[in-house]
């Protein structure tokens, strides 16, 4: 039931074999300041507030279903494998949704029976969700991760060669990690060796949780190199600058990593490792470091505008929370010189266009795309209908502030209400789609963000409380939609990161096999007077605006957790081995420093 | 949950008339916050539950001739707010710190008193003690938040909140049934359960525990709670005192530790040792120290000896106004 003692899990492990690149042993011999330590970060779930399950209503030959769902398109494609009927027979719904995290792709097996309930009672609608236990338990979680970390350096800082051991669960189905991703960010490192070790154990299998993998590779990679920092008595920044040219954007992450020092007073607060300050309460600094891909998945959009001026821009695409639907309402508004209450978005609904489902922060890049050339395709249209009525040709018209007008003429113009009227009885009606090479090769999307968070933390060392004061985040995504949404995802993922570094843990019982804290009074989640104060940065630059539009729901969750467990570190002079940073964790670690 | 017959009378003799001489017939129903929990999970399936919040006599905070009496049907925030509370700032922290605003609205301070243990292992079926095959499963399973002092066999945490305060004030509750009243010590309410037929409380299932009774004597009093986040979380270690003073020193003290054993641990030899002395950091750390003296700890559970520890420290500190 555990997998904390690699030793201990006997055939239940399946190594996938070592990964060298470079002579790790020479570079050891020849390094100045060697580090090791062990890390460990727990089994998570996705602790959705609404949990998995659906509403299903079998209807003659039809089957109406509105699942809780991130992938509003293709999950009635696969309840209909499941429920043995023509996918075009299932029309699936989804106006909002409460949480997913990855966790809610597929219609489950809980959606097959809803179904079959729904049938056998000749068509009544079946609601099935599960309940808290059941989902804390069996939908979903992000894999632990062990790690054993040797690393070496130069006096001077240089990081020269990195081991490490890992090993993972993520329940029944073992637990993988990208080891080539090690160390994380820092990744063109020359000399390394990694070995990895799948764990499987008789508890729920993982599923996607914001970021796979990533937040488990930041906080060992941070983690250990923080300690690298300390052995060196070296200042954090300083030794993570110094390595700056071995990171995947060197650029950008020393103008984020000096941003986010200057939004957390690095140079007032920063000391090196233990803060020899008198009394129980020691602050500290940490650093933790993300990145992530984010290409906008296929989507394809229809756009019609009605006689009246009305507008529709359909697609089958779902909110998670994050306000796409106001995102695909600016960029139609935008391209039509409308406000966004004067175009109707219409998603969440099988009968609009397809559309990618939402994870791995593709949504942002798949439906702005798709919108965007799906309201220049109408807005096409229209001019062509209008060129002769106003005596201006097609490419010389445009649409501004409610009106369409002869380019930098408003003289010559008319209302969007006039110029629709013009259609007489017959809509337009236009298709856009996002194919991603295409558009990448435009320069609409992209994809590979970075960001940094700084957390200031202070440790009562009496209880072993650690309580945030600040978080700092600093990100990229590419050309910024909406800065306030933006924002929001930042501010989301921090709090995220909080709840992961400090409280939460499913806790198994090795006696009887049960998840002993499927609830949420002991499976813990910060509360808002556990968070501090969140400052998030958008990185908008003019480089970043050029790279197009690039999805932002992963990356901020990822660095959080390494930067608040190397806060720690840093307050009380020694690491706590193992997230969530418990009372009962880091006293230990206390007390491991005092006999040490 | 399993289908119950509810009854809400309007007077508390009616109320003791529907109660019946198992746990099994009837149980009462005040705030709902722990006994509809454990009525969905089948813990307790009642075949009568008795709503007694229509019952005026059981509400109410007032000054009597002894003391400050409270009535069982007072909520967390009413006790938190009341103007007679000003002298009992022990009892006032405890109602605060209790899970959330919702919870300080609709918990009663009777139903903090008489609500089942948090221990996991009871919540998820293996009864009070947590048994399973003859043997309890706490010692070799995951006793992070269990007990620290008791011994055994029971394990489970006292989860009363104003338990430890009210014991150390020298409160006593009263329990009303059909055939009369008995006025019970707060200290004596709380019992270690020595087999799975027993209970953690000295209620009886026809009995309904209807106020708090609080004595006259003043004294300085504060409570430490040390809970890992801020709000909603049951604390890992809590110490309430109460100081009757002799001048700038204690003349008698009481030093109660809470979430640390099946019921209230009153710290006897810390008491003794605060007598005569002069509260400041080198007493309450050396009365801290005592107090935590015998503690047992698990297998996961020793940092709940050290929070016991500050948790007593930080009171004492508290309640001397040198914190």
């Amino acid at each position: 039931m555990h997998e904390h003692d690699l030793s201990k899990v006997g055939t239940r492990a399946k190594p996938a074999g070592e990964q060298v690149a470079g002579d790790p042993d020479k570079a050891f011999q020849e390094a100045e300041v060697t580090s090791e330590g062990e890390y460990g970060i727990p089994v998570i779930t996705h602790c959705c507030l609404e949990p998995h399950g659906q509403v299903v209503q079998w209807n003659g030959d039809k089957v109406e279903y509105w699942p809780s769902t991130q992938n509003v398109t293709q999950v009635g494609n696969d309840l209909a494998k499941l429920i043995e009927v023509p996918a075009n027979q299932i029309h699936t719904h989804m106006d909002y949704m409460g949480g997913g995290f990855g966790s809610k792709f597929p219609p489950d097996l809980w959606g097959a029976e809803a179904a079959q309930l729904s049938k056998m009672s000749g068509g009544r609608p079946v609601k099935l969700f599960l309940d808290r236990a059941t989902e804390l338990t069996i939908a979903g979680n992000r894999p632990s991760v062990f790690a054993k970390v040797k690393t070496g350096a130069k006096k001077d800082g240089t990081i020269t060669v990195w081991q490490s051991q890992t090993w993972a669960t993520g329940g029944y189905t073992g637990g993988n990690l990208n080891v080539s991703l090690f160390p994380y960010v820092f990744n063109k490192l020359e000399n390394k060796r990694l070995n990895h070790t799948a764990v499987s154990i008789n508890a729920g299998s993982a599923r996607a949780w914001r970021a796979p993998n990533h937040p488990q590779l930041s906080f060992v990679t941070c983690s250990a190199l923080e300690d690298l920092a300390a052995k060196l008595n070296m200042d954090a920044l300083a030794f993570f600058l110094k390595n700056i040219e071995i990171t995947t954007r060197p650029q950008v992450y020393k103008a984020q990593l000096e941003k986010a020092a200057e939004m957390i007073e690095w140079k007032k607060y920063a000391h090196l490792r233990s803060d020899t300050t008198k009394g129980p309460v020691k602050r500290g600094l940490g650093i933790g470091v993300n990145t992530w891909g984010g290409l906008g998945h296929d989507s394809q959009c229809r756009v019609t505008i009605h006689p009246d001026g009305s507008v529709d821009v359909d697609l089958c695409s779902q909110d998670l929370g994050t306000a796409t639907r106001t995102m695909i309402a600016m960029v139609a508004a935008e391209t039509f010189g409308l406000t966004i209450n004067q175009v109707k978005v219409g998603i969440g609904d099988t009968q609009f266009p397809p559309s990618g489902g939402s994870g791995g922060s593709t949504t942002i890049g798949g439906v702005t795309v798709s919108t965007r050339k799906a309201t220049v395709n109408a807005l096409g249209k229209l001019f062509d209908l209008l060129s002769p009525v106003m005596g201006v040709p097609a490419d010389g018209l445009e649409a501004v502030d409610g009106r369409i007008q002869q380019k930098g003429n408003p003289s010559k113009s008319m209302t969007w209400q006039q110029a629709c009227a013009k259609m007489g009885t017959q809509s337009i009606s236009e298709m856009g789609q996002n194919k991603q090479a295409e558009a990448v090769k435009e320069g609409l999307i992209n994809q590979g963000t970075s960001g940094v968070q700084m957390a200031d933390v202070s440790v009562d060392t009496d209880t072993g409380i650690v309580k945030m004061n600040r978080m700092v985040a600093v990100q990229d995504c590419g050309l910024v939609v909406n800065p306030k949404t933006a924002e929001s995802q930042v501010f989301g993922a921090c709090i995220m990161s909080c709840c992961a570094a400090l409280m939460e843990e499913r806790i198994m019982d090795q006696q009887t096999g049960r998840v002993l804290n499927p609830d949420m009074e002991f499976y813990k989640l910060a509360g808002i007077s556990d968070i501090g104060e969140i400052i998030v940065h958008m990185d908008i630059t003019p480089e970043h605006d050029a790279r197009g539009i690039i999805g932002l729901g992963e990356p901020p969750a990822v660095g959080g957790v390494a930067a608040i467990s190397n806060a720690v570190a840093n307050a009380i002079g020694v690491r706590v081995p193992m997230v969530p940073l418990t009372p009962n964790r880091v006293l230990a670690a206390l007390s491991q420093r005092r006999i040490g | 949950m399993e289908r119950f017959e509810y009854a809400s009378p309007a007077t508390l003799k009616e109320a003791t008339a529907l109660l019946g001489s198992s746990w099994s017939d009837a149980q009462v129903l005040a705030g709902g916050t722990d006994l509809i929990s454990l009525m969905k999970e089948y813990l307790v399936s009642p075949k009568r539950v008795v709503n007694i919040k229509s019952i005026g006599e059981l509400g109410g905070i007032s000054k009597t001739g002894a003391g400050v009496r409270i009535g069982a049907t007072v909520t967390f925030d009413e006790l938190s707010a009341h103007p007679l509370m000003r002298d009992y700032p022990s009892l006032v922290t405890a109602a605060l710190g209790v899970a959330s605003p919702q919870i300080r609205n609709m918990g009663t301070v009777g139903g903090d008193l008489c609500q089942r243990p948090r221990c996991w292992y009871y919540r998820g079926g293996y009864g009070l003690l947590a048994m399973k095959d003859g043997k309890s499963l706490v010692p070799d399973g995951e006793n992070r938040y269990h007990a620290i002092f008791g011994g055994g066999p029971a394990y489970f945490v006292s989860p009363s909140s104003l338990g430890p305060a009210l014991v150390a004030l020298g409160a006593q509750v009263k329990l009303v049934s059909p055939s009369g009243s008995r006025t019970v010590g707060v200290d004596q309410f709380f019992v270690i359960p020595k087999s799975d037929t027993e209970r953690e409380t000295a209620i009886q299932s026809d009995e309904i525990l209807t106020e708090i009774l609080i004595p006259a004597a003043r004294t300085k009093n504060a409570t430490y709670e040390v809970r890992h986040k801020d709000a909603l979380d049951w604390p890992l270690a809590t110490a309430s005192v109460a100081l009757k003073m002799n001048g700038s020193k204690v003349g008698s003290a009481r030093v109660v530790l809470g979430h640390v054993a099946p019921t209230p641990w009153p710290a006897a030899a810390a008491e003794k040792a605060l007598a005569g002395k002069s509260i400041d950091e080198a007493t309450a750390e050396e009365a801290a120290a005592i107090a935590v003296d015998g503690a047992q700890p698990l297998s996961q559970n020793g940092y709940k000896v050290q929070l016991a520890k500050v948790a007593v420290k930080r009171a004492l500190l508290e309640a001397a106004g040198k914190a």
